[in-house]
């Protein structure tokens, strides 16, 4: 079985960053509606539904009955902010099993709105919890401890980190939708406040509400359609958890899920011209670059410095949105903008300013749940056809 | 739901509790491989028998890592391994500034749910 016959044929971005008049519900199928439109397609041609956990409701059967869906393929598979990603994978798959021809996936999501207060995890069942958040740990403090053992372990700078949100922001600048337009200085990252030792509150993406879609489709559905193809030319995913006790957080799930979807695509990570990497926290950009091949272990700190991730300046452009650092993270998971903007760029739809010249092979990856913990990684490999 | 409500409903790590209130922190450790695991559960997660036991830990171990947070109040969130393998997540105490390979040792703290927390001190 191949993927290579599956497409991303619609996609939408949410222009809310505040949804105040919106509810999930709402956004979620604003979104469908938006990428449905642009692939040309309707409700009625969708066949299959993915979702995760910001779906209100019991897996994909509340929106399903929101937005009146008649599917014979779904899934709610939930890793966290990679989920997206992991769907745009699974998807690929059913759509080459013959499972649907026209696969929608949704995120959607107003924490900003909500007044959601603080990143703590809410306690679960989960065996793993009274060993854990009874700690206190925030995303920020458990990114941190990434961050700190990178630092020992590599030699790496807050300095070199901030070159991760430089290059962020100097693509948000052209973004209108963007939170944050203001292009920073390296300076200015490491002389913002420390929320996290050694994280700075420009290490930190944004927090929105807004949301996305993508539509998937077969190869008979995409031929009758007017838009650039983008095939689905690779996908990986992986768990990384703490095994145990035995805790290492110098990589991250990505080394696996890279892996697999490299192997899938049969091209190397010299080859991809434009990257979308899940950037939570510099941090996570630093150790997905390493783990997926873009750099040394250990190497990251060099690699992003000087503006190499800067479109039109650096070796590999990255989030030319502006990225979860600079302009969207909607409902606190970053994954769909992600798939989107890879796709902008494979159509040569980014904004002029930084789209990438001759963007035939781009790159997606997600890191949902905790680097310092259990998270899921899903990496997509996509070409424009 | 609370941290104690989640403790007391992981049947198989209650034991750790009990023995926390009592200031001694256990570890499980597998008859059949001999290793020893964190967070404690019935089966070894490394061969996957059901031979496992509680075993008390010295209470030392080195930093492997942390992050200092200042709101809502101080906190050095941590991850401690163990002399005898395992690295847990924990909170550091005490005046001394953290650093990785820091030798600590556990003391516990009472939360404000009534759980026993391991917690660590530089030694």
């Amino acid at each position: 079985m191949s993927l290579k016959n599956t497409y991303v044929a619609g996609i939408f971005e949410h222009p809310t960053r505040k949804a105040v008049d919106l509810s999930v519900a709402e956004i979620h199928a604003d979104c469908a509606r938006g990428a449905l439109a642009d692939a040309g397609l309707s409700f009625e041609d969708v066949d299959g539904y993915f979702c995760a956990g910001d779906a209100p409701g019991l897996g994909p059967m509340s929106l399903a009955e929101y937005m009146n869906l008649d599917l014979r393929h779904m899934n709610s598979t939930d890793v966290g902010g990679s989920s997206y990603i992991l769907d745009v994978g699974h998807a690929a798959q059913a759509i080459a099993q013959g499972k649907c021809s026209v696969a929608l996936v949704t995120l959607g999501g107003r924490p900003r709105a909500a007044g959601a207060k603080s990143a703590a995890m809410r306690p679960s069942e989960a065996p793993d919890v009274p060993f854990e958040s009874a700690y206190g740990p925030m995303i920020t403090s458990m990114y941190g401890m990434v961050a700190q053992r990178h630092m020992y372990e590599f030699g790496t700078t807050s300095e070199q980190l901030a070159w991760i949100k430089v290059a962020a922001s100097h693509h948000a600048q052209h973004n209108p939708h963007a939170m944050l337009r203001d292009v920073v200085t390296v300076e200015d990252v490491v002389s913002s406040p420390l929320v996290a030792d050694p994280l700075h509150r420009l290490d930190c993406c944004v927090v929105s509400d807004g949301g996305g879609a993508v539509v998937l489709v077969s190869e008979d559905v995409a031929r009758s359609l007017d838009r650039p193809k983008v095939r689905v030319r690779g996908a990986g995913e992986a768990l990384k958890h703490a095994s145990g006790g035995q805790v290492d957080l110098t990589y991250s799930g990505g080394v696996k899920s890279g892996r697999a979807a490299f192997d899938e695509a049969g091209v190397t990570p010299a080859d991809i011209k434009y990257a979308s990497i899940y950037d939570s926290f510099t941090i996570t950009v630093l150790v997905t670059l390493e783990d997926l091949g873009f750099c040394e272990k250990g190497k990251g700190g060099a690699f992003v410095a000087d503006g190499n991730l800067i479109s039109g300046q650096g070796r590999l452009p990255f989030n030319t949105d502006g990225g979860g650092l600079c302009s969207n993270h909607p409902a606190n998971r970053g994954g769909m903008t992600k798939i989107l903007e890879a796709v902008r760029q494979l159509r040569g739809e980014a904004h002029p300013a930084v789209q990438v010249p001759n963007c035939d092979l781009a790159l997606a990856h997600g890191t949902g749940g905790s680097l310092a913990t259990r998270h899921g990684s899903a990496t997509v490999i996509l070409e424009r056809v | 739901m609370n941290h104690r409500d989640v403790a007391e409903l992981n049947l198989d790590s209650a034991a750790y509790w009990e023995a926390a209130a009592e200031g001694r922190l256990m570890l499980k450790r597998c008859s059949e491989c001999g290793r020893a695991h964190h967070y404690p559960r019935r089966l070894c997660p490394f061969c996957h028998s059901d031979r496992t036991e509680w075993v008390e830990a010295s209470g030392r171990g080195t930093v492997y890592s942390f992050s200092i947070t200042l709101k809502p109040e101080r906190r050095v969130l941590a991850y401690v391994t163990l002399a005898e393998g395992p690295t847990m997540m924990t909170n550091l105490t005490g005046d001394t500034p953290p650093a990785i390979g820091q030798d600590v040792a556990v003391e516990f703290t009472q939360t404000a749910e009534g759980l026993s927390l391991p917690v660590f001190r530089a030694v």
